[in-house]
């Protein structure tokens, strides 16, 4: 088989995927390059939630799009439910100094159009009445919700590959080549592929493939953890977050709760190839449950397992074509919230493949926008 | 995961068997015909089939089916079950409540010179 397409993706995680997906709907020629196997990085280890509320302005109408026109429907165009529930986010607070967080957020979303409030305690508890009593309030957007990931992502891979894109997984890519000047071929450790357009979208690898072609984006690989529990009776279906970020998640469709964290300690204790759980930081995430949650201490925590998220300088990511690089885009540095907004990300990377330009204006994620600080 | 693999391969049609209604994973009760029609579906490691159909991810944590998906999946794509990967294992090895997993009273016990243990 040639290995020649229109487009090389490289990365066969949810944006990966997503992007081949839409993409091959518009009659586009698409080979997608992934290291290990679909949706193994951040993909299969966040926390699944599709919120709005909480995000930076500079990618909130991204969430907001994706949320209005692309989940609703997601689960019947892929032919697969992907578990989303539009059912809110609520955002707790248990201090002052929590509450005065999530006013600062609130504000910032609303200037930007997004139905975000602040809630007290008695509405709180009117919306999910199996708090513990210190909560004393939150702030609730009633459009945000969550999905399954892994489901997203592989409903994505299922249809992409169904419409012809062509999956190579098990191929290392080493580097980006150019040729006469513009982005054209990219070589892997055992092979060499061949496009006019390329999109790089492989998490934190993404940095050392940019490297290759004199491109660098600042960002750093940190460690995540998350559990999930035995099933539970069907207590709630809103996305929780807290407003120091103790713990986030939600029950699934399965019954189980999902919840994601950290140690505090991360950072000192990630140092490996692969993303390995730490033996305190289950136990962390547990307490920050309980706190919140003392009704869920006598459920099981049945599997831990922990993933790397691409943290990017100024935490939003970059979406961009590149200046010095014709024939590449990329589409990296997430930052642990790129999976709510990857069925836009993916229909915007098509546009910029298709019509040269996204339908939203992605100039604020350009890749180009790192300055030192004086 | 290091091997190569196209995507592109052609199992040939779905075609039913008489033992598909057969359940594999007990925990999250999934059949043989779904873990075969999920091969069909492009679900090529066993990694993949867990995250598509929730095989070995309940309470056992597929100490009971794992071996049994693997010959499966195995059979359908046409290799020895020693080419594919297990998936990785995840502790804890049992599941725990949370009172338990969150407690970190043993390390203040023994900080102390405390008593108490069982």
């Amino acid at each position: 088989m040639s290995n020649c397409s229109d487009v090389l993706i490289i990365g066969g995680g949810v944006i990966g995927c997503a992007t081949a997906y839409y993409l091959a709907q518009k009659g586009v020629s698409v080979t997608v390059l992934e290291k290990a196997q679909i949706g193994e990085g951040g993909s299969s280890r966040n926390g699944g939630g599709v919120r709005q509320s909480g995000r930076d302005p500079r990618e909130l109408p991204l969430a907001m799009k994706a949320v209005k026109n692309l989940w609703p429907t997601l689960s019947e165009e892929l032919g697969m439910d992907v578990e989303y529930y539009k059912k809110g986010n609520l955002r707790l607070a248990k201090t002052a100094g929590h509450i005065k967080i999530l006013e600062g957020l609130t504000e910032r979303a609303v200037a930007k159009g997004l139905a975000v409030r602040m809630i007290d305690a008695k509405e709180v508890r009117d919306i999910c009445p199996y708090l513990s009593d210190e909560v004393i309030g939150a702030s609730w957007c009633d459009t945000d919700g969550h999905a399954n990931p892994m489901l997203t992502t592989l409903a994505y891979y299922k249809n992409a590959r169904r419409l012809g894109v062509r999956f190579i997984t098990g191929e290392n890519v080493v580097e980006i080549r150019k040729i006469k000047g513009v982005a054209r071929q990219v070589i892997t450790a055992d092979n060499v592929y061949e496009a006019p357009q390329i999109i790089l979208a492989a998490g934190y690898e993404s940095r050392a493939i940019a490297n290759t072609i004199g491109i660098d984006i600042p960002m750093n690989r940190v460690l995540l953890e998350a559990l999930v529990t035995e099933p539970q009776v069907k207590m709630f279906e809103q996305m929780l977050g807290t407003a120091e970020a103790d713990f986030y998640g939600h029950q699934s469709t399965h019954g189980s709760f999902v919840f994601g964290g950290t140690s505090g300690m991360d950072a000192y204790t990630s140092d490996f190839d692969v993303p390995v759980n730490n033996s305190r930081t289950a136990s962390c995430i547990c307490r920050g449950i309980m706190n919140y949650f003392p009704i869920l201490s006598e459920a099981k925590i049945v599997r831990t397992w922990a993933g790397w998220i691409d943290e990017c300088a100024d935490h939003v990511p970059v979406i961009s074509f590149v200046e010095e690089v014709p024939g590449l885009i990329l589409a990296c540095a997430f930052t642990g919230h790129g999976f709510g907004i990857s069925p836009m990300v993916g229909t915007l990377l098509s546009e910029m493949v298709v019509d040269k330009e996204p339908s939203i204006d992605l100039s604020e994620l350009r890749y180009n926008r790192f300055k030192t600080k004086i | 995961m290091k091997k190569i693999m196209d995507r592109s391969i052609d199992l040939g049609e779905f075609l039913p068997q008489a033992d598909d209604e057969m359940i594999i994973c007990r925990c999250e009760e999934v059949t043989k015909g779904e873990i075969r029609q999920a091969v069909h579906d492009g679900m090529l490691t066993l990694t993949e089939i867990r995250r598509y159909l929730r095989t070995g991810m309940g309470l056992c944590q597929g100490q009971t089916c794992g071996k049994l998906v693997k010959n499966i999946v195995a059979r359908e794509l046409g290799i020895a079950p020693a080419e594919l990967e297990s998936a990785v294992s995840r502790a804890p090895v049992r599941p725990v409540e949370m009172r338990v997993l969150g407690n970190e009273g043993l390390e203040n016990e023994v900080l102390t010179g405390g008593g108490g243990h069982v």
